[in-house]
């Protein structure tokens, strides 16, 4: 049985690499994508720590999370749909109107 | 044992490589099925941790319904590849890798203090109701949980309605 | 441990030989069955009553030119009937073909594996085999390709929920998500106990056959590949082995839907004088599999096909609701039993 570091080790480097995409990524859908990989990785740290410890609290905040993560792909990429409808290009760079 | 560590060690290893995959691709569309790759590889990692439940779901939920939309998006979007030469500011992405550096060495100095602990023994009997099984998850969200199991049908109804609206197209 | 690895792996190489049999036999059914309800004779000309019709059709598809479009996007192109195939194939693992026999004083069990999650098991695998058509129709590069498979996609997608909400009302008479167990929780009193004559389950096992039958692309709900639709869907651009290995997939999701309905429903391997020979187990699993089957196959040759906006409406509509107040009838009728 792997001891519980490794498996918060694998999260913790799930989640940098989300974040460094979050971080260089100018497509608005790969950016999306990594912030599933994020979600993920903290989906793996509690349901490592839900069963190293024999609480079902962690297994059961990690449905609650997958359903709210269903919930934000849906409404996130229906506004990306919207912003493609308007400006005809996904990359973030391009979504300033609100600058000065 | 040993096997249980093999597998958690051959999954883990196909996670990073799917995960860091998803960066290199310049087509979205690889992004996405790398993601896939990473999913379906948690979902083993999670059968290791005995979490049967939940590797089920993984996969029904994200890999299943969530990726799919993903993909249709992208399909009947027609994303373009990612283009570099076009980028505003070029020199900002060069501070990821060393702030990705600072993130992980601060997380696993945090994680070399933490006690050795291992999994606790299965029980002898009554296996069928362990943590992580379906029965464990049943009971415990619909008598501890029941608040959060209500308001998340909620949410996902404002979900519903909400891309609906969105999506629409305005043609009056 | 070796024992172990052998019984698996013995077990894997005898359900895929009888697979593939069955897949390829099972065209010729088709063809024969279609035929008599048609009023004809059918193929007869190869070998005697037409049995070695699919030797000579699987010889014809090899010798067939693999022609690959210039612009396809090549990697996704090849995978996408392979992640059909793989999605329909291992879905076979969990099912229950009997009980339990004695060979050389082993006591093996009558099926490849045993998952105290076997129907989220096989949710699972449904879901993914969604991305086999989806992929194959962007990758072809061909806009009807696109559409065929977006549309046989979102088909796909809307009746997984009818399909899924239709097999919680089973999970939960029997109390268990292990297929093994629920075929054997219907064992005994003559086929009284078999679910589908269970009062709140009668009407359930319609919901889910007819979600089965447009989960797996068969008329009336196979607007997306018909041959007279939208050219041919996402298989327009397949030709030879790559072709087959769709056609394959489609049967075998079809044997797939059959033997989950059979194990939820119909008993599983459960008949008589079954306690005192288990390998009449297979037999009888055999008989009801081919009968839906057959079901499945006398629809496609009597009704008309669904328009699509027919099809999704069906789905969402009629069949998602019907399925929902099921649960909450049978949620209510086990609490008054109790």
């Amino acid at each position: 049985m792997a001891p519980l570091t490794w498996y918060l080790g694998l999260s913790a480097l799930l989640f940098t690499i989300g974040a460094v995409g979050v971080f260089i990524k100018r497509n608005a859908i790969t950016i999306f994508l990594c912030i599933e990989l994020m979600l993920n990785a903290v989906n793996l740290a509690l349901v490592s720590l839900s069963s190293f410890f024999g609480d079902i609290g962690g297994q059961l905040f990690v449905f609650i999370v997958m359903t709210v993560a269903a919930a934000e792909a849906a409404v996130g990429l229906a506004i990306i749909i919207s912003i493609y409808r308007n400006r005809e290009s996904l990359n973030v760079d391009e979504v300033d109107n609100l600058k000065l | 044992m040993r096997g249980e560590t093999i597998l958690f060690v051959v999954f883990a290893v196909l996670a990073l490589v799917t995960a860091l995959n998803v960066l290199v691709q310049r087509n979205p569309l690889y992004s996405a099925l790398s993601l896939i790759g990473t999913l379906a590889s948690l979902s083993a990692v999670y059968m290791t941790l005995r979490a049967q439940f939940i590797a089920a779901v993984q996969i029904v939920v994200y890999a299943g319904a969530i990726m799919v939309l993903f993909v249709f998006v992208i399909m009947l979007l027609n994303v373009p590849k990612d283009q570099p030469q076009v980028e505003k500011q070029k020199g900002l992405r060069y501070l990821a890798i060393p702030f990705a550096g600072l993130l992980i060495a601060e997380t696993f100095t945090v994680l070399q203090r933490l006690p050795a602990r291992s999994m606790p023994p299965l029980p002898a009997s009554g296996g069928d109701q362990a943590v992580g099984t379906t029965w464990s998850i049943g009971t415990a969200l619909f008598t501890d949980y029941l608040l959060p199991f209500e308001v998340t049908s909620v949410l996902i109804l404002m979900a519903v309605v909400g891309a609906m609206v969105l999506a629409r197209r305005e043609n009056d | 441990m070796t024992a172990l690895l052998l019984e698996w792996t013995i077990k894997i190489a005898v359900l895929l030989g009888v697979l593939m049999t069955a897949v390829a036999y099972l065209t010729l059914l088709e063809r024969k069955f279609m035929s008599w309800i048609q009023l004809r004779v059918g193929p007869d000309r190869v070998g005697y009553w037409g049995l070695l019709q699919p030797v000579a059709d699987g010889i014809k598809m090899i010798f067939k030119e693999d022609i690959i479009p210039l612009e396809a996007n090549r990697a996704v192109y090849l995978a996408a009937p392979a992640i059909a195939l793989i999605a329909a194939l291992m879905s076979m693992i969990v099912i229950p073909y009997g009980s339990q026999v004695n060979v050389f004083g082993r006591v093996i069990d009558l099926h490849v594996t045993r998952m105290n999650v076997g129907v989220l098991y096989v949710l699972a695998l449904t879901s993914l085999g969604v991305y086999g058509f989806v992929l194959a129709g962007w990758a072809s590069n061909n806009k009807y390709s696109l559409l065929g498979g977006l549309r046989s996609s979102a088909q796909m997608i809307s009746y997984e929920l009818a399909f899924g909400l239709s097999m919680v009302s089973v999970l939960l008479y029997t109390g268990t998500l292990d297929l093994a167990s629920i075929a054997e929780g219907q064992s005994g009193w003559y086929g009284l106990k078999w679910n589908i004559v269970q009062f709140p389950l009668m009407f359930v096992f319609v919901v889910f056959y007819i979600a089965a039958l447009a989960e797996t692309n068969r008329t009336p709900f196979d607007l997306p590949e018909a041959d007279s639709e939208l050219v041919a869907g996402y298989h327009t651009e397949y030709s030879s082995m790559k072709f087959v290995m769709f056609q394959v997939a489609e049967y075998l999701n079809l044997i797939t839907s059959s033997s989950i309905a059979t194990t939820l429903f119909l008993g599983g391997w459960n008949g008589p004088f079954v306690d005192r020979f288990p390998l009449l187990g297979l037999v009888y699993f055999g008989v009801k599999v081919l009968a839906l089957i057959l079901l499945a196959m006398w629809i496609r040759y009597t009704v008309p096909r669904f328009r699509y906006d027919q099809l999704m409406r069906f789905g969402w509509k009629v069949l998602l609701p019907i399925a929902i107040i099921n649960i909450v009838i049978t949620a209510t009728i086990l609490l008054l039993r109790s």
